[in-house]
């Protein structure tokens, strides 16, 4: 009896689509959304470490429709080669908000669908604007540091920090996550204003076209928008010159979205005011000057760690990867623009 | 004229300093308090104190000629407010100037305690990033947030917390009947239906440990605390062996029982946010606390209505 239920088992087993996870720990994403795998049969070429893994695809992917990765700095990037190596590839389900790491043009030639994480991060990535921002302004890191090595009776006072209310915010991407950041900074009295790739018709914030004059008219920028060709070190020289030495800037799209070396520079000659960093160009190195400065928060790509979001993403995951199999729309693809 | 002799007994940033020194003849502690005394009573007139700092009762004494005490602070805890009655002196403070940094500070103090941010940042610092991605930390957007006190400071912070959608509820002496949040009689019941509980009353003889034991109890494990009051509003023993213990999520300080100093204890917890009272520390707001405190005496010594009196 027990055979016949081990059997059974198995049975179901092989009946469960089967997905490939690309740059995925198996045991990892198990841990967090156990769920998957009780709807979904995985491949990974972790099973196989020997193989490279352009091999592993080719010799165990060859009829896999549909792929779960992960974005960020160290995501597996999706290029043509890797996609060569995948020619029954329908869709690709990526566990991020970025699909930087994904080559959104090859994949819309080659007919396949992209997914993200929607918005279910967008809360949580806003709160972590917001808190980066206050950090930087109000010095809280850099004074709990200050209290935690004794020196407060022996110094004294801390130094002073920014006023909140009345600064002029700027906010470079509008989306989901740049429309949560907006409403909660006018809570504290902010004035705000944006640049996108197009003015958005409904919205009543001033739109500039570029981010250096966004940055002229900007006490803080904050970086919202998804990195792209157009986007890259869209905060250059030029844009920090024009922010300031009292101007700030919040990163929590992707690093390379700011050119870090000249951020870096601007930040140790004293040439802009402070920064609050999410992301960076090589993750997980940093550059060790900042380790000097105490006018830069720096977080280790934390911005989405909550539970909360890991189990939106969860359930969306699996939203996605069962629609993709029951031939119905997907929940949140991607537009290719 | 003669100068008026001002006594001032708390720091002073350079724009305080200089502006007061342009009107008035300041003088602070020396050493030997005694011989300062000695000295100095008699021409003194006004007293300038802080938050931390005030015009005690053995002071009020010491000095026969004190007319004004000009409080740099909202907080009136350490001034001995029936003497002054008693003895005819006006006091003042700074009311309203400081009000928004208070409650961007609560707000701020919330959001790096339930995201880790010091931590994190720690974290970053210390290399362990190559090692390892950190760990999950609280949501904040949604949570609900039950606040001790609904004056100025306390209003300020609810407005804030409701645009991350979190659902108020607040305890005062009384029901504010035009606030649009849930009230709670008792300091005990609202904890019970909150996550984050934020201290933002005045210190006296009812709210001094408003926040013990039991509180704490009711808050539980994945509860969080933050105070931007005064440190006597929370029994600090409890609240050490609370975290010490893992009863509390964590806790976000801005003040302390007896600062600058703060409880060994806290040295080693992760899960907690210290900054040195820094409620009011932004230079616009200073430099409208010293036009205030500066305002207000002028407006005594000239014999016209005082900007901001208590007393």
């Amino acid at each position: 009896m027990a055979e016949e239920e081990e059997l059974k088992h198995e049975h179901h087993e092989q009946d469960l689509p089967l997905v490939l996870l690309l740059g995925l720990d198996p045991s990892s994403l198990q841990k967090f959304f156990p769920k998957l795998f009780s709807k979904f049969r995985f491949v990974s070429p972790y099973e196989l470490p020997d193989k490279s893994m352009d091999q592993f695809l080719i010799n165990h992917a060859q009829s896999i429709k549909v792929l779960i990765c992960e974005g960020g700095g160290e995501a597996v990037s999706i290029n043509s080669e890797v996609l060569n190596c995948l020619p029954s590839l329908e869709c690709i389900v990526s566990v991020s908000a970025g699909v930087d790491h994904i080559d959104l043009t090859e994949s819309k030639r080659r007919g396949i669908v992209v997914t993200n994480a929607g918005t279910v991060f967008s809360e949580d990535v806003a709160d972590y604007a917001i808190v980066l921002l206050l950090d930087v302004w109000r010095k809280i890191s850099a004074s709990d540091r200050y209290l935690r090595s004794g020196l407060w009776p022996i110094q004294g006072e801390y130094s002073l920090g920014h006023k909140v209310g009345g600064k002029r915010v700027g906010i470079i991407g509008l989306g989901s996550i740049g429309s949560e950041v907006a409403k909660r900074l006018q809570a504290f009295g902010c004035s705000i204003a944006y640049n996108s790739r197009k003015k958005k018709e409904s919205v009543s914030f001033p739109y500039f076209s570029n981010a250096t004059d966004l940055a002229t008219n900007s006490d803080v920028l904050i970086l919202c928008c998804a990195l792209t060709d157009e986007t890259y070190h869209i905060i250059n020289k030029d844009v920090l010159s024009a922010l300031g030495k009292e101007g700030v800037v919040i990163n929590i799209g992707r690093g390379a979205l700011i050119d870090e070396k000249e951020l870096v520079r601007c930040l140790v000659q004293g040439e802009i005011g402070g920064a609050g960093l999410d992301v960076f160009e090589n993750e997980p190195n940093v550059p060790k000057e900042l380790f000097e400065l105490d006018n830069v928060v720096m977080t280790p790509h934390s911005a989405v760690l909550t539970p909360e979001s890991f189990s939106a993403l969860h359930e969306l995951t699996i939203a996605n990867l069962e629609a993709f199999f029951s031939n119905k729309p997907l929940l949140s693809p991607v537009n290719y623009e | 004229m003669e100068p008026i002799g001002v006594l001032v007994l708390c720091g002073m940033c350079d724009y305080f300093e200089e502006e007061l020194k342009k009107k008035f003849k300041v003088s602070k502690f020396s050493d030997n308090e005694e011989e300062f005394l000695k000295e100095n009573a008699n021409s003194i007139r006004a007293v300038i104190g802080n938050g931390v700092i005030g015009a005690s009762s053995e002071l009020i004494d010491q000095l026969p000629k004190l007319e004004i005490v000009a409080s740099h602070s909202v907080g009136l805890d350490k001034i001995d407010l029936k003497k002054c009655k008693e003895r005819g002196i006006r006091v003042t403070y700074t009311p309203d100037v400081l009000t928004d940094d208070v409650a961007d500070l609560a707000i701020a103090l919330i959001l790096t305690t339930l995201r880790k941010i010091c931590e994190s940042d720690r974290y970053v610092r210390s290399g362990l990033w190559k090692k390892g991605d950190f760990k999950l930390s609280t949501k904040f957007t949604g949570k609900s947030v039950g606040i001790i006190g609904l004056g100025k400071i306390g209003t300020a912070i609810a407005k804030r917390a409701e645009a991350f959608n979190c659902p108020i509820s607040y305890y005062s002496r009384s029901e504010k009947p035009n606030a649009n949040y849930k009230y709670f009689s008792n300091v005990l019941d609202l904890a019970a239906n909150c996550q984050i509980l934020v201290v933002a009353c005045s210190l006296n003889e009812e709210t001094r440990h408003i926040v013990n034991r039991e509180v704490i109890d009711a808050l539980g494990p994945k509860g969080f605390i933050i105070n931007i009051a005064r440190g006597l509003h929370i029994d600090e023993l409890e609240l050490m062996s609370a975290l010490v213990e893992g009863r509390l999520g964590g806790v976000g300080l801005d003040v302390y029982v007896n600062e600058p100093w703060i409880p060994e204890q806290l040295y080693g917890l992760d899960n907690v946010v210290l900054v040195p009272h820094v409620g009011s520390n932004t230079s616009e707001t200073r430099m409208a606390m010293a036009d205030l405190v500066i305002g207000n005496l002028e407006a005594h010594f000239l014999n016209k209505p005082l900007l901001t009196p208590v007393l």
